[in-house]
């Protein structure tokens, strides 16, 4: 008897726990309701959605955990049987990750044709589509090199050379994605066997490793808002743009300045989850996603560049960027064979 | 085998929470072991030289972290058990707080106080872990050395013993149990640390715990993640183990009530003063340096999102407290009950401390995936993890009050007629219903600053109030990061608040009766 109702009290708790997760779950009848999952980092404005499902009659619901690669994984993990039906944020340093993982069913959406042909050639399988671009640059405090009297450093070379010692504080490679871009930009810049001696010169000129871009920029950064020590950084070709539409009291000339010659390209993609219950409806996010009116809306919000050539990029964006005419970039299937290697070679150069 | 005196009944004390511990530990641990397991990765991993630099980091810094902590918390320990002042309460309040706080709040508050060229290094991190885990020391070890009878002490220094040799000789063996008790749970803190480690360490310090997440989530190297994994669970099993087997040293309870006395003698009143005063400042000024940094960040406090966290926060805390102590006690009886095989059951319920909590996170993620258990997009699956952390210390709250029921009472009772179900009522309860409370409050603490690897199955629809901080803190802007100071500040008070009513409390009951 004592026996019967342990084992009727574990069926009842596991009743009562599967019973509240049914509410979760949607129907497929009546309106439909998508999960776009997304990294932190995906701040459209709000109601950027609406004109979507007026058109449509599909809901959006955004579900943002941590940064791109807690987001990769999660979605690796779960491929197949996804938590969700759309995934925005994976950049072409983390592209083998996603493919490798088999998580993105494939879907070629008619927004390619507005596209230029750098950002599509890397998926001819078109399991991913691009939704915009960006660069990993070395940023620089100009009043700080203004006051030494000092030239800002101009290429990645430049960086080991004692002018430029303890002045550079860079986010890891292995817990950060612009971290990673700028590792890739020194694989690019002096070849997959001469990045090490490089990285060793950086280190002897005391480079700052740190977590993750914030801590990086924000905190030791002496440009931005952290005042830290450190006037030369790992930051976006975006920005200084950033910094004075940021800026407190306003003002229009732009503290800090980027190198173009130290750049990386990111492109990042979305793509329709495999495993999905709305296909049909998660491909005309994808649509959407790559449309002019939510691409418009990238520069401002999210601080990159739109794919879609037919999007406006606002002249108070253009005004204060630079970009590189042909940024550094590293094939993504090498990357893909080299990564894990490459990164227990650098922990150990940066960090013993 | 001893008699248990509830044949029957003990058995689904050990069921439930068996079931519980099966469903939401060991199934979901297999599941990702099962996935991520590989010979490869194995000797990958152990021959890499980041493996060795970190594990051989986590050792020393374990070690060097709990020898500090004893040495911070044995004289405010001996001040606090064998003296009464002014302002004892408040001290004690201050030592225990932060072991309350999310390590979150803790990490933030040694940040806000370290001077930056300290900042990402190994003392950092040892000073947090001495600032958290000086609470373990006292609490567990204060409740023994008050009960030690003066009158031995007084008589050794009659015989002429000199202080360091009555220490020696009376005053340590009978804290001895506590004291090693309490180093053991510190060193297990440390050696799992991950908050205050990826906080305040930098990419350069890693434990082998956070290098589980660092692999599995930001690398996607499951298989050398769920390697470290099992490495660390064998390492921890092993080292309770061969506590529980040999370390342990039972001696005869203490019974005598002694109340503490006010300090004699100008060299007294001198030792208690700075002792009492210098752990006071030394508890005191992370949250200054919290506070002193939160100026312009109180305007947006009860913002929209922070409210909802703060809510999110509580309803978790309070659904994992009442499963923690509802399993932690069941388990606690099963073993107060009958005492044989206790040594092992102790150990397994352990487990939840020594399974990386990240390698449950996953497992649960992926276990949980498929109707009718489909759980992982459920907001209670994350109370669950939380739970999962508790039990233990729940266990540990429970166990010696329970043990300490005497078994006479419930024969009387019986033969007096009374039903089991009875005598649970009127016998047990209202003797462990004090302690119940304590493990309510400890599960809620754990909750609230859970901040591991469950932060990893929080979605940021149902944000906790650590998560929210941590997320403020990586967000650049000054408002951003005086929001999340004036939030830790809050969670300081509030802790330190806490602490000092339940002391009240039990001071004035002690006096009642």
């Amino acid at each position: 008897m004592k026996k019967f109702s342990a084992i009727a009290l574990s069926v009842l708790l596991f009743a009562a726990c599967s019973g509240t997760s049914d509410g979760g779950s949607s129907s497929s009848n009546g309106p439909v309701t998508l999960t776009l999952l997304a990294h932190d980092s995906f701040t459209p404005s709000e109601g950027i959605f609406d004109a979507f499902t007026a058109a449509t009659g599909i809901t959006v619901n955004v579900v943002r955990s941590g940064d791109a690669g807690e987001l990769i994984t999660k979605a690796a993990l779960t491929a197949g049987n996804p938590e969700g039906d759309v995934l925005w944020g994976v950049d072409n340093t983390l592209l083998s990750r996603a493919l490798d993982a088999d998580m993105f069913s494939s879907y070629e959406t008619s927004n390619l044709s507005s596209m230029n042909e750098s950002v599509v050639q890397n998926i001819p399988g078109h399991e991913v589509t691009p939704v915009d671009t960006g660069d990993v640059c070395i940023n620089y405090d100009i009043a700080w090199f203004k006051n030494n009297n000092i030239a800002p450093p101009m290429t990645l070379d430049a960086l080991t050379s004692s002018t430029y010692a303890n002045l550079l504080v860079v986010p890891s490679a292995i817990t950060s994605s612009p971290g990673l871009a700028f590792f890739l930009a020194t694989v690019a810049e002096f070849g997959e066997t001469g990045w090490q001696d490089y990285w060793k010169a950086l280190r002897e000129n005391g480079v700052l490793v740190v977590d993750g871009w914030t801590q990086a920029y924000s905190t030791e950064f002496s440009g931005s808002t952290g005042k830290g020590d450190r006037p030369i950084v790992v930051s976006y070709s975006s920005s200084p743009a950033a910094e004075v539409l940021y800026s407190n009291p306003p003002t229009d000339v732009a503290p800090t300045g980027v190198a173009p010659l130290t750049c990386f390209g990111q492109v990042e993609y979305a793509g329709v989850l495999r495993g999905t219950k709305h296909k049909a409806e998660a491909q005309m996010l994808i649509d959407y996603l790559t449309d002019i009116a939510f691409q418009s809306d990238l520069p401002l919000t999210q601080f990159v560049f739109p794919v879609n050539a037919k999007a406006t990029v606002p002249e108070t964006f253009t005004r204060y960027i630079s970009r590189p005419e042909s940024p550094l970039t590293v094939e993504y299937d090498v990357i893909a064979k080299n990564r894990a290697t490459w990164l227990d070679e650098w922990s150990t150069i940066v960090f013993k | 085998m001893i008699a248990s005196p509830y044949p029957t009944s003990t058995r689904w004390l050990i069921i439930a929470p068996a079931a519980f511990l099966l469903a939401f530990l060991v199934i979901p641990t297999a599941v990702i072991v099962q996935r991520g397991a590989s010979a490869d990765a194995f000797l990958n991993v152990i021959s890499s030289s980041g493996f060795r630099r970190i594990a051989w980091f986590t050792l020393w810094q374990t070690v060097l972290s709990t020898v500090l902590t004893v040495a911070c918390a044995l004289p405010v320990t001996f001040v606090l058990s064998r003296f009464s002042f002014i302002g004892k309460r408040l001290l004690l309040a201050l030592v225990t707080a932060p072991f309350l706080l999310p390590t979150v709040v803790v990490g933030t508050a040694l940040f806000a106080l370290l001077p930056s060229q300290l900042h990402y290094t190994a003392f950092a991190i040892i000073v947090a872990h001495v600032f958290f885990n000086m609470a373990v020391v006292v609490r567990l070890v204060m409740p023994r050395w008050s009960q030690i009878d003066q009158e031995l002490i007084h008589a050794a220094h009659t015989l002429g013993a000199s202080t360091v040799h009555t220490f020696r000789t009376i005053t340590f063996p009978l804290i001895r149990p506590a004291l090693s008790f309490a180093s053991t749970a510190v060193a297990l803190f440390c050696f799992t640390s991950f908050g205050a480690v990826r906080i305040l360490g930098g990419p350069a310090y890693s434990t082998l715990e956070t290098e589980i997440y660092v692999r599995s989530v930001q690398l996607g190297d499951l298989n050398g993640a769920v390697a470290i994994g099992i490495i660390q669970t064998i390492f921890l099993v092993g080292v309770l183990y061969a506590w529980t087997k040999f370390g342990r040293h039972h001696t005869s309870p203490l019974t005598v009530n002694v109340h503490a006395a006010r300090p004699t003698g100008t060299a007294q009143i001198v030792l208690v003063s700075c002792i009492a005063l210098a752990t006071g400042v030394l508890a005191l000024l992370p949250l200054v340096a919290v506070a002193w940094r939160s100026a312009s960040g109180w305007s947006h406090v009860l913002s929209r999102d922070t409210t909802n966290a703060l809510f999110v926060s509580a309803r978790f805390a309070i659904v994992a407290s009442l499963i923690a102590t509802a399993l932690g006690a069941m388990i606690a009886l099963a073993i107060a009950y009958k005492s044989t095989s206790s040594q092992l059951l102790e150990t397994i319920t352990s487990l939840p401390l020594m399974i990386s909590a990240v390698t449950v996170g996953l497992g649960m993620l992926i276990t949980f995936d498929h109707s009718p258990i489909e759980f992982r997009s459920t907001w209670w699956i994350t109370p669950i993890a939380h739970s999962l952390i508790a039990i233990p210390l729940v266990i540990r709250t429970v166990l010696p009050v329970a043990q300490a029921i005497p078994q006479d009472l419930r024969d009387a009772a019986a033969t007096l007629g009374s039903s089991l179900k009875d005598q649970w009522i009127r016998i047990d309860l209202p003797l462990l219903r004090r302690c119940l409370a304590t493990a309510f409050a400890l599960s809620a603490a754990v909750s609230l600053g859970e901040f591991g690897a469950t932060s990893f199955l929080t979605r940021r629809t149902s944000e906790t109030l650590p998560v929210s901080i941590a997320r403020l803190l990586s967000r650049p802007g000054d408002t951003q990061h005086a929001e999340a100071f004036a939030l830790s500040t809050l969670f300081f008070v509030f802790s330190i608040g806490a602490v000092y009513i339940a002391e009240t409390a039990r001071a004035t009951r002690t006096k009642t009766h």
